[in-house]
């Protein structure tokens, strides 16, 4: 499964936000984020999530006072900004009325108490992420047109809301960082951080900003479009990953203030970011790259990643995208728009398997993707970038690894790079025939084969340099199978290579 | 022994049930290992799977023969038939896997669309022809371990209720014997079949890592006593008979429905001993089962003190010093009782769901053990509340705290040193050897905070939390 379940999208946003806990209407064992949180992002703090329990009594007679109870005792605790009773995919099947618990609540608690507004079976993590920083928002601005402390002029300077950074987001906390710096290379202000680190009070000053930019597809559109629709505060959507896609953000920045009257000319500052300090642009060039021209990678994540990925992939250091996939099947016409010509195939599931079945016809020399492929690889000796969620502890590094910015451009070239067999490695092993002295010959996904080796021909086989061995084995099987061959020896080997070029 | 205490029983407390533990479905994690023949399919929706996914980490790639059946929103509102759904799900089980038993986990979401599995499975039985076992180990009812008792229970029906020994099978198994005996001289042969003493069948039952089960095994053959069966077996076709009459006895504490169903439905006698957790724990189980049988233990006090001498580095870390359980796993109360052993002093065992008839005479041991050792006896809190014992835990300042891991690194960032729980259940802690892993994992944030204790890198949060 690559997207999580919908509560979890909820309970990341509001664990973001300081101040804010979260209230899972949940039997037991269902506050598992708080381990993952925990474990994965490695928190000093106890995540604010606790869970009113739904058990056989809940089930008998509903959850009466239980869930009130639960929300004012939280209140009472820890004086939450806000709480926000979040539903799982129990209390959607038991349809207890929790609107009513919040308003009940609402009447005691000295924080404010909201409903999260999904359902576990129309939305996945994603989605509703996204719904829930929209409602948050929304609430709050509200709050203030209400009480009339909106404020009604944007900031002297230009600056910018950045939405959608959260808590247990891929490289999040260090993209937030590098926009932030970039922000300042432009001269332009950070109004707001949302949802990581901000406190609900400052959501009322999201109007002052001159633009929201939204860094990825997944989370924060809902919300930026919300603004818009309110305030005409125009969105930037545009993911700065890669040396062009940076430039273009920018552009777009550019266009969109200079259209509120900045004036600015960010061109000079691309050129010489571009050309200096990033790497990405001079590796381009050097040698290096050269030797990655036209080997075969596949690309599988969420849609920011993969497209991003797939589009410096192909456009910036000359690889052969065979296929490009997002498991973002809700939003996956978005997603064949941005890369479909950059890639021989595009591939739009959320099954694993199917994902290693495409992996395994391609037999790319190196895969983009998340955990889940990275063990595909594994299995099929192909190296592994991990690019995108679902993602384990190793994918929360403590050193800067931004994706995002110029810097992130240098990351992805390491990641890149560093994914492939460095290029003499690689002549060096079909030179010598590889170093490569296992019984092993090859590890496939697929069954395994009915045919049978000889001794000489397994001999032969074992002295072809171990990244194309698997090739040429099922290559040499096929052929021995399509003209009914028992045996494969060195000879039937050879006759193999001669026929199909294996 | 001879303390001047006041003789004050355990004391007994039930708080909110809001705490952390895992779902009882990651039972199957360690069940479809154990049972080599099984296949585990989980009725639940993504919530189940998530939590599967993430908990086991890197095995759910290892291709494990566990699946999810992931219930749509056209099976909660019965736009879709169960039983044509779950066949056609079981029959690619078959297909692809031919395992020898299927085990349906029913989860929360089975419960409350009332989803008749039980009905169910005998139906689809028939006309697939593999056994299908039905538990329902669902967070509404269960915690954690509590997952593998349902599983036991509903397995313990499937056990064989005679021996299908005929005559002619009888020879035959000689004839194996004999093979199996080949090259043996014969006085040995005989000598191995006379090593037990005449007592009636033993089965044992939890699940176990198979060196522990070998390691439980030969320590009761050293007393003459045969174990006939483990339930759960190796493989499913080896469940072990279950007669009328046939003494049970549980190695983990969070066994109860197990042998409440041992006991009711296949109508065995239940030992009811400590558990075999911890040197001291597994010599009262080994005695207790031996005066059952009317058997004189031999060389346990001594194979007891041995295994406390090579302990004593370890010991020696923690004696005298506080631990407070959190509780979510049921051998709280067992690891409790050895650390009290090992001189250490429990402010507060959290547990779960405490079943004082099954665990009657780990309680007694703990109780005992306090009162020798000269420590104060803990407070049993049973169904807590994470954020009172979090406040408890700021009051006691206990020098160690077992507990989850959603707590774990929160406290250690406040100067409180932590174990991981969860790492008990996987560990491998029973019988006498083990009990060096048990210490070895209950020391550890010790020897690593004693490596550190230079540093003055003890509290790491900007402000305590607040109260």
């Amino acid at each position: 499964m690559y997207a999580g379940p919908a509560h979890i999208g909820t309970l990341r946003i509001a664990s973001s936000f300081k101040n804010v806990h979260a209230i899972m209407h949940a039997p037991l064992g269902d506050d598992y984020f708080n381990v993952m949180r925990s474990m994965l992002s490695r928190e000093r703090d106890f995540t604010p999530v606790t869970a009113s329990v739904v058990d056989r009594h809940v089930l008998a007679r509903g959850s009466q006072e239980k869930v009130v109870d639960n929300i004012t005792r939280k209140d009472a605790e820890e004086h939450p900004d806000l709480i926000v009773l979040t539903p799982t995919c129990t209390s959607s099947i038991l349809q207890e009325d929790l609107q009513n618990f919040v308003e009940r609540a609402q009447l005691e608690a000295k924080g404010d108490v909201m409903l999260a507004d999904v359902n576990h079976y129309r939305v996945n993590e994603l989605q509703a992420g996204d719904r829930t920083l929209h409602q948050i928002v929304q609430f709050y601005i509200e709050k203030a047109r209400k009480k009339g402390e909106l404020p009604t002029t944007k900031t002297e300077k230009p600056s910018v809301n950045i939405i959608g950074i959260s808590t247990l987001g891929f490289h999040n906390n260090h993209d937030c960082t590098e926009l932030k710096k970039l922000m300042v290379d432009l001269g332009i202000e950070v109004n707001a951080v949302i949802p990581e680190g901000a406190s609900v009070h400052e959501l009322k000053n999201l109007p002052k900003a001159w633009f929201n930019l939204v860094p990825y597809r997944e989370l924060g559109l809902m919300t930026a479009n919300y603004l818009q629709a309110e305030f005409g505060t125009p969105c930037v959507d545009i993911t700065p990953m890669g040396v062009v896609e940076t430039a273009r953000c920018i552009r777009k920045i550019q266009q969109v203030i200079n259209a509120q009257g900045a004036n600015v000319d960010y061109e000079e500052y691309i050129n010489e970011q571009t050309l200096y300090v990033s790497q990405a642009a001079w590796f381009s060039r050097s040698i290096d790259c050269q030797n990655l021209t036209g080997k075969k990678a596949v690309v599988f994540g969420d849609n920011t990643h993969a497209a991003a990925l797939t589009k410096i992939l192909s456009r910036e250091m000359g690889i052969h995208v065979v296929w490009a996939g997002t498991y973002c099947k809700y939003d996956a016409d978005w997603f064949r728009e941005q890369v479909s010509e950059y890639c021989d195939e595009v591939l739009i599931t959320d099954d694993h398997g199917a994902i290693g079945d495409a992996i395994a016809r391609v037999e790319p020399s190196a895969i983009f993707g998340t955990q889940m492929e990275r063990h595909v690889g594994k299995r099929l000796d192909i190296p592994c970038g991990v690019i995108a969620a679902p993602i384990h502890v190793q994918n929360f590094p403590i050193g800067y690894k931004p994706f995002l910015g110029y810097e992130g451009t240098n990351q992805i070239t390491d990641l890149i790079y560093n994914s492939f067999t460095l290029g003499m490695e690689d002549h060096l092993l079909e030179i010598f025939g590889g170093h490569d002295t296992k019984e092993v010959i090859t590890k496939g996904i697929s069954a395994e084969s009915d045919l049978n080796w000889t001794k000489d021909g397994l001999a032969e086989l074992n002295k072809i340099p171990g990244f194309v061995r698997g090739k040429v084995k099922r290559n040499t099987e096929k052929f021995a199978r399509d003209r009914g061959f028992k045996d494969i020896s060195a000879e039937v080997l050879y006759a193999a290579k001669e026929a199909v070029g294996a | 022994m001879t303390v001047a205490q006041q003789p004050e029983a355990l004391n007994f407390e039930c708080e909110t049930g809001n705490y952390h533990t895992f779902c009882p479905i990651s039972c199957v994690a360690w069940l479809y290992q154990k049972i080599e023949d099984s296949f585990f399919l989980v009725i639940g929706t993504k919530t189940c799977g998530y939590f599967l996914q993430n908990a086991m980490g890197v095995m759910i790639f290892a291709e494990p023969r566990y699946a999810m059946a992931e219930l749509e929103e056209g099976d909660i509102s019965a736009q879709l038939n169960d039983y044509n759904e779950l066949k056609r799900l079981c029959e690619q089980i078959k297909r692809d896997r031919n395992p020898s038993v299927i085990v349906w986990i029913g989860t929360c979401t089975t419960e409350i669309i009332k989803m008749d599995l039980e009905g169910l499975a005998p139906k689809l039985e028939s006309e697939i022809g593999i056994p299908i076992v039905v538990a329902r180990a669902n967070g509404l009812d269960y915690a954690f371990t509590q997952g593998e008792d349902t599983v036991l229970a509903a397995m313990a029906n499937r056990c064989p209720s005679q021996a299908p020994v005929t005559e002619n099978e009888k020879s035959d198994r000689n004839a194996i014997q004999k093979l199996l005996n080949f090259g043996k001289k014969k006085e040995e042969v005989v000598q191995e079949e006379s090593a037990y003493v005449d007592h009636p069948p033993l089965v044992l039952f939890g699940s176990l890592p198979d060196p522990v089960v070998t390691q439980l095994t030969l320590e009761l053959k050293k007393q003459g006593i045969k174990v006939s069966g483990w339930l759960p077996a190796k493989r499913f076709t080896e469940l072990p008979v279950l007669e009328e009459g046939y003494y049970v006895a549980g190695v983990n504490p969070f066994l109860s429905r197990t042998a409440t169903t041992l006991m009711r439905r296949r109508k065995c006698k239940l030992i009811g001993a400590p558990f075999p957790i911890g040197p001291d724990g597994t010599r009262a189980w080994i005695e207790k089962i031996c005066s059952v049988f009317g058997i004189t233990p031999t060389g346990l006090e001594e194979r007891e003190a041995q295994i406390w001498a090579g302990l004593e580095d370890y010991v020696k870390l923690i004696r005298g010093k506080s631990v407070f359980f959190m509780g979510d796993n049921l051998l709280e109360v067992s690891l409790a009782r050895f650390l009290v052993r090992c001189g250490m002093t429990v402010h507060e065992v959290g547990i779960p769901y405490m079943d004082k008839r099954y665990q009657a005479a780990e309680l007694a041991m703990l109780e005992t053990a306090c009162h020798e050792m000269g420590v104060p006896l803990p407070k049993i809190v049973e169904k807590p509340d994470n954020y009172n014992q979090v406040q408890r835990i700021y009051e006691l300042k206990p020098d160690l705290v077992i507990t989850g891991m959603a707590h774990a690194n929160p406290l250690e960032a406040r100067g409180i040193n932590t174990k991981w729980s969860v790492e008990f259940t996987f560990a491998q802690i029973h019988g006498f050897s083990n009990a060096r892993d048990i210490l070895e994992l209950v020391t550890r944030p010790l020897r690593r905070n004693n490596n550190l204790k230079d540093l003055g890198w003890d509290k790491l949060v900007r402000e305590e939390a607040k109260i």
